[in-house]
């Protein structure tokens, strides 16, 4: 075997390998838009946050980039582990209820993810034609992600699970920024400091809801403003 | 150079205007040196005319402004041409101003802005990039605004301020858009390279559309005259005959740069369309003047008249050009040109005039006046002559250019096009009209103001004002006859301005001395010289023969006075009595005037009154219906003020749903 044809079998090894993991993603963010218990909507978060972890870490091995490893272990601590247990703390603290009310029913979510998901591929495809094809379907991966997380965040009625959709939103964020060559270390750790200050920003948030209200449907925010009788 | 000294000395004064104004002596030494400052502007644009004739003095660059455009400025012909019909008039409000400046109600509030409006108007005329001109165009639109509001106490002053700031907002907004599709894509704003930038057929028709909008609204074309009729009237006197003569001439100016210069090809139905605009502006804007009681907002109306009469020799040239008529397109450029300096002379005038009659009776409401002719004996005289040349009466100078217009309007069927065959008779029937009902409207300005008897205390206490005012009303009233007495000369002078801009000379036969025969010899000709002449022959003959062969024996016998035995001033016609007649037949349908008479019960001692409704169809219908129409919309969007955190997120997702669509369709 020569090396060329090593770099061409890793090539399609590192792909496959890069696809799978953005595909993994990717269901588990259908998981999010499915799932209809509080804790499993956490625990699913969790688990999608350390497949990113895993996806960063297998990007920063192809690339031979150390500084994504870095940005692997921030996915792993604070997204993986961090936030899901502070959630499950603020949960189990607030005596939500473990079901969750949605907006819309789990068969239309589940159809309009899949429309989001082909709309992204078709888009993003064509524009990165030039682009090497790890990138270009780890775009159109990411996209899918981010997109799924705005859905999950305007279906569901409940302040916790629009919490969760913002962090799988974001988690699509850092899914392209891991993809994408020469991504700066600076800008992942920033964005990551950023969620952790919208999270205790949200925990502060929900007590003061719930102090007010006893519920975090956030519906009741709406009466409160006079927008709902 | 020496007209950039002259911006330079306008600020100067300005600044001083602003530091020392709680001296008396101050206001009358800055009206001084605006005097001095606009009649050296004066005079240096006439000697450019004549010393350099077509060709610019250079551009001057100077390092200020954007720091990669830096300023332009550059004087060809008709900059120098219009800096003479811009300046004289305002060295005369300056004279007036030296008497006046100090009687207006609150004086340390005009006396500042008085030469920075000057020092705008100026910069306007000599830019030669965008920049510049948009700059000196706001400053313009600014310092009148301040004018204007220099009164706010007066809550007619404030609401004029409100919508002349709307409007003047507006139509820079029009120009800004103009000059940014002439600059294209790269951004260049000096004039010399958007002279030769191409523009795609539909960028050219916007940037016609826009400038026509956006000069429009600062010269007062119907529709957009609505501020015009406010605004002028609630400036001091001396300031109106700046707004009024002048600052309409430098938006005309804006018009002829960007479309006769910057854009050498409009197609010619913007030239009927301008046509057809100026004359609805003539014939509704004296309509409008014909119905006013207050002096000066006859004279705003009436401005919008004359403005009408500009554009509609300015659209004439337009679609002659285009058809390749390059004579009569520069006969009707002549014709605009030449209004454009006679309106500006007797506007101001007229506006000075009315200045000296509300400093001598406080009142400039026309019933509320009468008799001053014989108290103000100067001021009437040279108010007569403006209301004579303004009415297009032979020998004075409105004659010879609206003769002139009607010369070229005569010609437009020659311009093969079954719209330009039936609009010029139209055009032509509205201007005749036009002209008809100024002589009314002035007939009854001048009668009911200066003839009768007074009609208030204020009237009958009426003195002759100081002799600065009344040399600046008696100068332009010389001016008046002389240019409508040697046309010819004038006429000759504005071809050269007007030479580069069609690339054709007025054949100098067609312009003989003393004969002006603009479209040939045997069509139509006009000596001002031969009217005068016969005129003072006959007026003497006359005089002789009464002379020699009436009675010369003097017979006293008691004036008829109409069957009244006590002198009773409201017998007289008023202003509403003279133009009831014409308010009947046009004002029933157009303004949809209404008249309610009062009478008191039988034994009741209470006066009977009469009352006059005049609603303006342009203003309730096309301004107040604008209004309602972004109210509605304004009401609309406020709900979305008011929305849930779920519903944000829902119209920002379906947004960016909607966007990614638009991107992924356009791909295919």
């Amino acid at each position: 075997m020569t090396s060329a044809d090593q770099i061409v079998a890793l090539g399609h090894v590192s792909y496959d390998m890069a696809h799978l993991i953005g595909a993994v993603i990717l269901m588990m963010s259908f998981g999010l838009l499915y799932q209809r218990r509080l804790t499993a909507v956490i625990r699913l978060y969790s688990f999608q946050a350390m497949v990113l972890a895993l996806a960063a870490a297998w990007q920063a091995f192809v690339q031979d980039a150390p500084h994504l490893y870095a940005s692997a272990l921030i996915a792993l601590l604070f997204k993986g582990i961090a936030v899901p247990f502070a959630l499950n703390w603020l949960v189990r603290r607030l005596g939500i209820h473990r079901t969750v009310e949605t907006a819309l029913g789990i068969g239309p979510t589940m159809i309009a993810g899949v429309g989001l998901v082909a709309l992204s591929i078709v888009l993003v495809l064509p524009v990165t034609a030039s682009a090497a094809a790890m990138t270009r379907e780890n775009l159109a991966l990411a996209m899918s992600v981010v997109l799924l997380g705005l859905l999950m965040m305007i279906t569901r009625r409940n302040a916790v699970t629009q919490v969760v959709g913002f962090m799988s939103l974001e988690n699509g964020l850092i899914l392209a920024a891991v993809g994408a060559r020469g991504m700066p270390l600076v800008v992942e750790i920033s964005i990551a400091f950023s969620v952790l200050v919208a999270m205790a920003l949200f925990g502060i948030f929900f007590f003061r809801i719930r102090e007010r209200f006893d519920s975090l449907d956030i519906a009741y925010l709406e009466t409160f403003r006079g927008e709902r009788r | 150079m020496i007209i950039g000294t002259v911006l330079g000395g306008f600020l100067c004064l300005g600044v001083l205007g602003l530091l020392g104004s709680s001296l008396a002596a101050t206001h009358r030494l800055i009206y001084a040196g605006c005097l001095v400052l606009a009649a050296t502007a004066t005079g240096d644009g006439l000697f450019h005319m004549i010393r350099y004739g077509q060709e610019a003095v250079p551009a001057v660059v100077l390092p200020f402004g954007l720091p990669w455009l830096k300023a332009h400025f550059r004087l060809d012909s008709l900059s120098a041409f219009f800096l003479v019909a811009v300046n004289f008039p305002a060295a005369l409000a300056s004279l007036f101003g030296i008497a006046y400046g100090s009687h207006v109600p609150e004086p340390r509030r005009v006396t500042p802005l008085f030469p920075l409006f000057l020092f705008a108007m100026n910069g306007v005329l000599v830019a030669d990039d965008a920049f510049v001109f948009l700059v000196s165009w706001e400053a313009m639109s600014l310092s009148s605004w301040l004018l204007v509001l220099s009164n706010h106490t007066d809550a007619a002053a404030r609401r004029a301020g409100l919508v002349y700031l709307v409007m003047a907002v507006f139509g820079t907004f029009c120009l800004l858009s103009a000059f940014g599709l002439l600059a294209g894509p790269t951004g260049a704003f000096d004039f010399a390279a958007m002279r030769v930038a191409k523009l795609s057929p539909l960028a050219t028709s916007l940037v016609v559309l826009l400038a026509i909008l956006g000069t429009g609204s600062k010269a007062g074309l119907v529709p957009l005259h609505a501020w015009l009729p406010l605004a002028h009237p609630a400036a001091p006197s001396h300031v109106s005959a700046l707004m009024s003569g002048v600052m309409t001439k430098v938006a005309i100016y804006g018009l002829i740069r960007l479309l006769y210069d910057l854009r050498g090809a409009v197609g010619w139905e913007w030239g009927f369309l301008m046509m057809v605009l100026g004359a609805a502006a003539a014939a509704l804007g004296v309509l409008y003047a014909l119905m006013q009681r207050d002096l000066k907002t006859l004279l705003a109306y009436s401005t919008v008249e004359n403005v009408g009469i500009i554009f509609i020799a300015l659209g004439l040239a337009i679609a002659f050009r285009d058809h390749g008529e390059v004579a009569l397109s520069a006969l009707s450029m002549v014709a605009a040109l030449y209004h454009v300096v006679n309106h500006a002379l007797f506007k101001s005038l007229l506006f000075l005039g009315s200045g000296a009659v509300m400093m001598a009776t406080g009142e400039r409401d026309l019933d509320r006046l009468g008799g001053l002719l014989n108290r103000m004996p100067v001021t009437g005289v040279c108010f007569l002559v403006g209301a004579c040349a303004i009415s297009a009466l032979p020998p004075l100078n409105g004659f010879v250019s609206e003769w002139l217009v009607f010369q070229s309007l005569f010609k437009g069927p020659t311009v093969a096009h079954w719209a330009m065959r039936f609009g010029v008779p139209v055009v032509g029937v509205a201007m005749a009209l036009a002209a008809a009902f100024a002589a009314t409207c002035f007939v009854r300005a001048f009668g009911v103001a200066f003839l009768g008897r007074p009609r208030s205390d204020a009237a009958r206490a009426a003195r002759e004002v100081p002799w600065p005012m009344l040399a600046a009303m008696a100068v332009p009233a010389v001016f008046c006859l002389c240019l409508g007495v040697f046309p010819v000369m004038v006429t000759t002078g504005i071809a050269t301005v007007v030479e580069p801009l069609v690339h054709v000379v007025l054949p100098a036969a067609v312009l003989g001395w003393p004969w002006l025969s603009p479209v040939s010899l045997t069509a139509g000709s006009y000596s001002a010289t031969m009217v005068l002449l016969s005129g003072a022959g006959l007026m003497i003959t006359t005089l002789l023969l009464v002379r020699h062969l009436g009675t010369r024996a003097i017979r006293r016998a008691p004036v008829w006075d109409c069957g009244h035995q006590e002198d009773i001033a409201n017998a007289q016609y008023s202003a509403d009595s003279f133009s009831q007649p014409l308010r009947r037949v046009f004002g029933q349908v157009v303004f949809r005037a209404r008249e309610e008479v009062e009478m008191p019960p039988p034994g009741s001692t209470a006066p009977a009154r009469f009352t006059l409704f005049i609603t303006d169809p342009l203003w309730t219908g096309l301004y107040l219906g604008l209004q309602r129409v972004i109210d509605a919309i304004a009401d609309r969007v406020n709900h979305l003020q008011f929305q849930t955190v779920r519903r944000y997120l829902l119209m920002m997702f379906l947004t960016l749903v909607l966007l990614l669509l638009v991107v992924a369709v356009r791909q295919q």
